[in-house]
């Protein structure tokens, strides 16, 4: 089945890219069930620079999951661009999120055997991109994050900050629809969490990427256009006392 | 092509782990390698063995010998093309150390029974002209750097000369190359009608018979047929193909194929624990790097032969280095002096280091890989 074929394509509306609709998602610890999320519903536009707040174990790297297709809901629908990937087989899956979704990790889940270069060729290497295309996207991709310099060198033989901006060169390097950063800034210091915001709003407002992020961050949710709070499973658009 | 680097980077990620684990590879390579050409120096001849050839023999022991008469007896029988003596002449050249094959044969009929002798017309002419003349194999004559025209003196163990005189003296005047690789050419071979004038004992007697037949196919029946005519004789014989023939001489040291084999699976199972432990290593210090694969689009069968890959390129690298250390001493020459009449890396030692490198790394890889296919993602990412 093609994946434009998937059950509820037709059904989005054009501005909303990220509709999650009665989400439950349990965790089986041993004979215990964990509630994660309960009957969560989401819509998130085209555009939006959304962070999502909440507790330890609230379930917004949960969430995330479930949105970027890295995990499944026990129960309940996610819709991404129209397309039910909640439904998509494990290898079709995989390719949604190879052409879809940039990731970007608290800690920045670098290969350190490759060149920051070479990292950010990863996500190319599953597209039919030559070996001389592949290299110019990822040039391209670690210019726009203040990098193109240092593309020779490897992970340890960079700061923190820099790491962090070879893997949002990694996550935008395919073009991909929605950017998914799982607490970007929670291994930086301020300044140079400041720097990797900066480059998340630009992103969002030059190049008019959709970005959720989870973040604990008070003052990197402030750069969001949107803050939802999750908690118990629950979201609400109100700070949790 | 284009995982190809990633294979490598990971490989390199420990270094020295996947040096030791190269040379254990390697050095199981180089001892099947070795082997293989030990084993196939035990068993030269059979390989290469007339398919249309027998060989007659006394039933009782190869040294017992045959009357020259049985050759006329033996050719009337039906499906027999033809057939010559030879005889086993086991002499010492200078010491004992420097042992080769010296053999009696009927110049006539010699070389129409082993076509797999190449000789230049001259020396053809040559050996049939000189009563005293000697056909040596090339692999000989290098060993010991004789050249046509040498006077070469054999010291008689069994064979002792009518003149009392202890030495036999041939002159080289023939030299033979072989047809295929595995073609003998260690062999000294030399004229019946000078040894038959010039022996003390023995006249009219032979070692065995080699028999032409006319139909390889037939050759069973043939044999049956040359040892009934001389069953009940004072000297019945055992008929065989020379195959068989040769291989009861390998035979004679032991069971080398079964002894080599048993070392071989013995040092392979070693280094299969050996590559296997280093790849499930491999895949379990790099769990949250797999788990990035997968998030970022790789599929669940591209992680299995990305780790797949890893173990073959392991096993490939280490399989043909010690597979070309093995050609390298072993082009070296034979180790144990000249006692190996040839000495060479068989073709099938080759096709099985093949199917080795793919077996080892199927086998070392495959649960490593497995385990990194079956890898949940956000379980893998919260490690």
């Amino acid at each position: 089945m093609a994946d434009e074929q998937v059950a509820g394509a037709q059904s989005d509306a054009p501005d909303i890219l990220v509709r999650v609709k009665a989400v439950d998602k349990v965790f089986k610890r041993g004979s215990e069930e964990v509630h994660v999320l309960g009957g969560l519903d989401l819509e998130i536009p085209r555009g939006e620079f959304l962070a999502l707040m909440g507790p330890s174990g609230s379930g917004k790297s949960t969430l995330l999951n479930l949105i970027g297709g890295l995990d499944r809901p026990t129960e309940g629908q996610v819709e991404v661009g129209g397309q039910r990937i909640d439904k998509l087989s494990n290898r079709k899956l995989a390719s949604w999120r190879a052409r879809h979704v940039g990731l970007v990790f608290q800690f920045y889940n670098l290969m350190p055997v490759l060149t920051a270069q070479k990292n950010v060729e990863l996500p190319l290497l599953l597209t039919p991109l030559s070996r001389s295309e592949r290299k110019t996207h990822a040039v391209n991709a670690l210019d726009i994050v203040g990098l193109a310099n240092r593309n020779k060198h490897y992970p340890r033989q960079l700061s923190g900050g820099e790491q962090q901006r070879v893997g949002i060169a990694r996550a935008i390097a395919t073009d991909p629809t929605l950017l998914l950063c799982d607490e970007p800034t929670g291994d930086l210091d301020r300044k140079a969490g400041d720097e990797i915001l900066d480059l998340l709003q630009a992103l969002n407002r030059e190049q008019g990427k959709t970005i959720i992020m989870v973040t604990h961050d008070i003052h990197a949710a402030a750069r969001a256009t949107r803050t939802l709070y999750l908690n118990k499973g629950q979201l609400t658009s109100e700070p949790i006392e | 092509m284009k995982y190809l680097y990633l294979v490598w980077s990971n490989l390199k990620r420990r270094k020295m782990r996947t040096i030791l684990t190269l040379l254990s590879i390697m050095v199981a390579f180089l001892l099947f390698g070795y082997l293989g050409a030990i084993r196939q120096a035990f068993s030269q001849g059979v390989d290469v063995a007339g398919v249309d050839r027998l060989i007659v023999r006394h039933k009782v022991s190869i040294i017992q010998l045959l009357n020259e008469s049985y050759e006329p007896r033996i050719e009337r029988l039906p499906g027999v093309a033809n057939a010559t003596h030879q005889t086993w002449f086991g002499g010492i050249y200078q010491e004992p150390r420097n042992f080769f094959a010296q053999i009696v044969v009927n110049q006539d009929e010699f070389l129409d029974f082993y076509p797999e002798y190449i000789v230049s017309d001259e020396h053809k002419e040559a050996w049939l002209a000189t009563r005293t003349g000697a056909l040596v194999g090339s692999g000989l004559l290098k060993r010991f750097g004789w050249e046509v025209g040498d006077r070469i003196p054999i010291n008689a163990t069994a064979w002792r000369r009518k003149d009392g005189a202890p030495t036999w003296e041939f002159d080289l005047v023939a030299v033979y190359e072989g047809a295929e690789q595995g073609t003998d050419t260690s062999q000294f071979f030399f004229r019946y009608d000078y040894f038959e004038e010039s022996r003390a004992g023995g006249s009219g007697l032979v070692g065995w018979y080699v028999v032409r037949v006319e139909d390889p196919d037939n050759a069973a029946e043939v044999a049956a047929a040359i040892d009934n005519e001389f069953a009940n004789s004072p000297a019945e014989t055992k008929s065989e193909p020379e195959g068989a023939f040769v291989q009861g001489f390998a035979n004679q040291i032991g069971n080398i194929g079964l002894i080599m084999t048993a070392i071989i699976s013995a040092v392979f199972f070693t280094i299969l624990l050996v590559a296997g432990n280093t790849m499930a290593y491999a895949v379990r210090e790099r769990t949250n790097e797999l788990a990035v694969l997968k998030a970022i689009g790789f599929t669940d069968r591209g992680v299995l032969g990305l780790v797949l890959g890893e173990s073959l390129v392991l096993a490939g690298i280490g399989g043909v280095l010690g597979m070309v250390l093995a050609w390298l001493l072993i082009s070296m020459g034979d180790p144990t002096g000249g006692s190996f009449p040839t000495f060479y890396m068989p073709a099938d030692s080759v096709f099985l280091a093949v199917l080795l490198i793919f077996g080892m790394a199927f086998v070392a890889g495959i649960l490593p890989a497995l385990q990194a296919q079956r890898l949940q993602i956000a379980d893998a990412l919260r490690r």
